[in-house]
């Protein structure tokens, strides 16, 4: 509100009537509110009409599933031969790397091929590792290598990596597809925009449940699932990158002469390599994120190992399982980096010269492999060796409960007592009308009739589908963790922007929370709070507070120094520095921040439908359990909304203040 | 022949006037570039208004014309320069004589064939084999290495690898680049840059030439030190040449004929002599106001009749220009006589006359 307020002032005309509708609008709340009290319809939505919307949409699924045939081959037939296509590598990569062959050579006998010993993925990684990034990338490598063998976390760590080694290409190679298509094609792009910005806030969970129903079960649907999930960005990513070749490059290969085949892959591709490539690192990162959040529909791997220790409260497996994906990911990044890095970088100064690294990668797995099938007692890593950490973590939790316990639940109390309970309360009472037309008039405001109609339209999906209760609690949930992580976020920008170093620090841990998978987050905030609403905002806040730090920051470094220069010359003290030049100009910047925070809150929110919430997010996850396609989706596309609305108001007033300011 | 011009300018224009008479290479007549919203409707227009609107009747239907009515005739090896400021539509008057641009309408005849009724595939073929293009930018392809980047419009035309590289290399070197063939192009220089965009239009030994700019991103001196090896280049090759630029200084120094443009207009086509004796209005000569005479005017226009049985200091050609023979006519106490190649007596030059051009340009 107060956004709004301080855009209407600084409007030149019609000052007056611009009060009378905020007037107007806070007198029609006070009305609904007390008319709520008598009128059902205005503060229960179901009173009015439900639409049966998760109903036919699972009926849709069936028929689907079920009926559809497409004269030849039928729908099914569809989804199990695309299926077998993406089992084939699959297979092989988890027999190469965790499980093995047993070959029948006819009759009792068979020849067992162990699977690619731990040994040799060390080497050949760590020489990768060195070639594109040098000693510290070797060191990080060998560390998170060794402690997966050592913690005993070796072949669920293969399995995951299998499933990432299949997506991550399938991923890029078809969002590259659709992303080309949508480049050559104006009428593509404009219907595949929307279908995209969907896609991404779509909460994660809504993927599993219609792949769970067409697909069935098991590692492959987690692929689909992750494919899915991994492939909007890369699509944007080519469209966006295609874009960029500059028009000189485009009218060179016209003149001369080339075909526009030889256009896409001799000049476009080429030439948009390393944009493409930061979409390459997308891929990879939320396939890790997704292949661990889809062992719920079968993805098997570190994730399954951590979902199990959650859903048995055993805590020191799942940390030992979550630090595996938390080093796996690290490294995985990292990696991806480096190679980029690699590829920029002029031949002259890369490392290894003339060693034909690929060669160099397969002889070293090639003899490893001889070795460990000779020797087969060295290719598996004893299981005497095998650490094992739980009992030290189970143990610290019995002594954090027995010694932390009180002091811990008394935060926790006071908390739940004086801020989440009220607020709850308070937004589980507000009228759904109420709400419905407060959007509709800041969208009014904001962006003109379309946008609040489109805002107010969404609210009142919510509200019709039976979803309005839930979208409450989400918004409660998720709107005081944003808050609180916009606060901290903001005040670690702020400090990031004081120097250089503070700077680094702030945007290498940042970028290190945003590479963990969001399931790694719940395992030490269960550990320490148990399951409820509480744990559950600890870990959106730590989960989302990653892009308010960032743009906080960033927008704080690239106001002009002239105008800081202005600023002092003009006599300002630091703190009017702050809060009269700094913030004000940056404020768009840090409103765009506190957007993808709250984007990022609300994926996190139906993760945590594990700690046990009560919100859409635990909607979606029951109809995981259930495989009811209808009410996931339903329940999906609520929380999309919730994120839309938040996006388009705030995109909306970040452009007005731009504009005001002439900023670009 | 050129008995007068130093060894330092033997890169000087070849006289236009003195060769036998060239045919038109590439022409067009009538050329319109409009935008707007709806190309359709502004060939209506021009249509309509009997080929030649008005900006009014344009900007009405929100169309803007880049090139209004071009009628050029580019003659086999000369270089036909097209300057004007910023804006007044010479990228868009070299994309269409490329077709990077499909003109809105008006005529288009390139060795005798109309350009606008090829095919894609004609056109393709023309490209690959008989135009070359150098941009403003450079446009290299940054993953691939100087040699690659030349080589690239061969390779294109399927020409196994090993001939096209043995052909780019034969380019590198024309342009002063060997030794560099393994960099890429991050690691050059603008200038050098340049030369690797020059190679690789020449790589597939086109007979058009077209350059948009290829000079105004590098520093001043850069820029003459490249203009001297552009001519040299040319002096060797004989290419047709279209040759974009807003800088006057370089079109006298490069062109045989330069056309001015003025939004969209071309507002007159000459050589710079002409330009700076001659110009057709107000808008040219405020254009040609700061080049120092001496540096366009020619033997020819300064001469008069001879002398009966007058003794000369020396010849020069009619078309050396008074910067060239400046020195020797004011220290000499003769006129100097003109010459045509075969050594016919044309006129003289004296003393006063260049002093007089001299004394103007300061
Ligand atoms: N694609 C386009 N759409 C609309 N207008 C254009 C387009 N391309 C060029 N114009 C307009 O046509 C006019 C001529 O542009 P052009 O690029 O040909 O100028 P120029 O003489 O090459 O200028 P410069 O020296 O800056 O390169 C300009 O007013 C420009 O705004
Ligand atoms: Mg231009």
């Amino acid at each position: 509100m107060s956004l709004t307020d301080s855009d209407t002032r600084t409007l030149p005309t019609g000052i007056a009537p611009i009060r009378i509708v905020w007037v107007a609008t806070l007198a029609a709340l006070v009305l609904l509110w007390m008319l709520a009290q008598n009128v059902e319809w205005i503060a229960d939505p179901e009173s009015v009409v439900t639409i049966p919307l998760a109903g036919w949409i699972s009926d849709a699924v069936k028929w689907l599933a079920n009926d559809l045939t497409f004269g030849l081959f039928t729908f099914k037939d569809l989804t199990r031969a695309l299926a077998w296509l993406l089992e084939i590598p699959l297979t092989v990569f988890i027999t190469l790397l965790s499980s093995g062959a047993e070959i029948p050579l006819g009759g009792e006998s068979s020849l067992t091929l162990p699977p690619i010993p731990w040994f040799s993925i060390l080497l050949a990684v760590t020489w990768l590792c060195w070639v594109w990034g040098g000693r510290r990338l070797l060191l990080l490598a060998a560390a998170s290598l060794v402690y997966l063998v050592v913690f005993g976390q070796w072949e669920s760590a293969m399995v995951t990596l299998s499933s990432i080694l299949v997506a991550v290409p399938v991923g890029v190679a078809g969002g590259m597809a659709l992303g080309i298509w949508a480049y050559r094609s104006e009428r593509v792009s404009r219907g595949l925009t929307p279908v995209l910005d969907l896609m991404q806030t779509v909460p994660i969970f809504a993927y599993l449940v219609p792949v769970l129903v067409l697909f069935g079960f098991g590692p492959v649907s987690a692929m689909i699932a992750t494919v899915i999930y991994a492939m909007p960005p890369m699509v944007r990513v080519t469209m966006m990158a295609l874009r960029g070749v500059s028009p000189e490059l485009l009218e060179f290969g016209r003149m001369a002469g080339c075909t526009r085949r030889q256009m896409l892959w001799r000049i476009l591709l080429p030439s948009a390599r390393p944009s493409l490539m930061i979409g390459v690192n997308q891929v990879i990162m939320l396939s890790l994120n997704m292949v661990i959040i889809a062992s719920m529909i079968g993805a098997g791997g570190l994730g399954y190992d951590v979902l199990a220790s959650l859903r048995r409260l055993e805590i020191g497996d799942g940390l030992q399982a979550g630090l595996a994906i938390t080093l796996l990911a690290i490294l995985i990044d990292r990696m991806s980096q480096a190679y980029i890095a690699y590829r920029e970088s002029p031949t002259a100064t890369r490392r290894a010269q003339g060693v034909n690294n690929w060669a160099m990668i397969g002889g070293l797995v090639l003899v490893s492999y001889v070795v460990g099938f000779v020797f087969p007692s060295l290719s598996t890593y004893p299981e005497a060796l095998t650490l094992d950490t739980s009992p030290f973590w189970d143990e610290l939790v019995r002594l954090i409960n027995v010694h932390l316990y009180t002091y811990l639940d008394a935060v926790k109390n006071t908390l739940l007592i004086y801020l989440l309970v009220p607020v709850k309360r308070f937004m589980l009472d507000v009228p759904w009308l109420a709400v419905t037309l407060l959007l509709g008039v800041v969208g009014w405001r904001l962006g003109g009739l379309r946008m609040a109609l489109v805002v107010a339209a969404m609210a009142a999906f919510i509200a019709l589908t039976g979803n309005w209760q839930k979208a409450m609690v989400s918004v409660y949930l998720c709107g005081i963790s944003v808050i609180i992580a916009s606060l901290i976020g903001i005040g670690w920008g702020l400090i990031a922007a004081r120097s250089e170093r503070a700077y680094k620090i702030a945007v290498t841990s940042v970028d290190t929370l945003q590479t963990l998978p969001s399931f790694v987050y719940l395992i030490p905030v269960v550990m320490l709070f148990q399951v409820g609403d509480f744990s559950a905002m600890i870990a959106i806040v730590l989960y989302a507070l990653a892009p308010a730090v960032r743009y906080t920051a960033h927008g704080l470094r690239r106001i002009p120094s002239e105008t800081l220069e202005a600023g002092r010359m003009s006599g300002c003290r630091p703190r009017q520095m702050l809060w009269r030049v700094r913030l004000p100009l940056a404020l768009p910047e840090i409103a765009l921040g506190v957007n993808q925070t709250i984007m990022m809150a609300l994926s996190m929110l139906v993760i945590t439908a594990l700690v046990g919430t009560s919100d859409l997010g635990q909607e979606v996850y029951i109809a995981l359990t259930r495989s009811s396609v209808g009410h996931g989706i339903v329940a999906g596309v609520c929380v999309a909304f919730i994120g839309m609305i938040a996006d388009r108001l705030i995109t909306a007033w970040v452009a007005r203040r731009k504009k005001q300011f002439r900023i670009n | 022949m050129n008995d007068v011009s130093q060894p330092a300018d033997a890169a000087a224009p070849a006289p236009a006037s003195d060769d036998p008479v060239r045919e038109t290479k590439l022409s067009c007549r009538g050329l319109w570039k409009v935008f707007g919203a709806d190309e359709a409707q502004a060939k209506d227009v021009i249509r309509q208004n009997g080929g030649a609107p008005g900006r009014e009747a344009l900007e009405e239907q929100g169309l803007t014309a880049a090139v209004r009515d071009a009628n050029i005739e580019v003659q086999t090896g000369e270089i036909f320069v097209i300057m004007g400021l910023s804006g007044s539509g010479k990228s868009t008057l070299i994309r269409c004589l490329s077709l990077l641009l499909q003109p809105t309408s008006g005529e288009l005849i390139f060795d005798g064939r109309d350009l606008l009724g090829c095919t894609d595939d004609e056109l393709i073929e023309i490209r690959r084999h008989k135009m070359g293009m150098v941009f403003q930018h450079f446009a290299l392809l940054p993953h691939l290495t100087v040699l690659g980047n030349v080589a690239f419009p061969l390779e294109i035309q399927g020409i196994p690898r090993a001939e096209a590289e043995e052909r780019a290399a034969r380019m590198i070197e024309l342009v002063g680049l060997d030794g560099r063939e393994r960099d890429y192009p991050s690691g050059l220089s603008g200038g050098q840059q340049q030369r690797v965009g020059i190679a690789r239009s020449l790589a597939t030994e086109p007979e058009l030439w077209l350059l948009d700019e290829p000079f105004s991103a590098l520093d001043p001196l850069i820029r003459r030190e490249m203009q001297d090896e552009f001519l040299k280049l040319q002096k060797m090759l004989n290419k047709t040449i279209v040759f974009i630029t807003h800088d006057f200084d370089e079109a006298i120094r490069l062109a045989d004929r330069i056309a001015i443009m003025h939004s969209g207009d071309i507002v007159q086509v000459g050589t710079p002599e002409d330009l700076v004796v001659r110009p057709v209005d107000d808008y040219v000569r405020e254009f040609t106001s700061d080049v120092s005479r001496a540096k366009v005017l020619s033997a020819r226009t300064l001469m008069r009749p001879a002398d009966e049985g007058a003794t000369f200091a020396g010849d020069i050609a009619p078309n050396a220009r008074v910067i060239d023979f400046a020195a020797q006519a004011v220290e000499a106490a003769q006129p100097l006589a003109v010459r045509s190649r075969s050594g016919q007596l044309l006129g003289q030059v004296d003393r006063e006359a260049v002093i007089r051009v001299l004394a103007e340009a300061q």
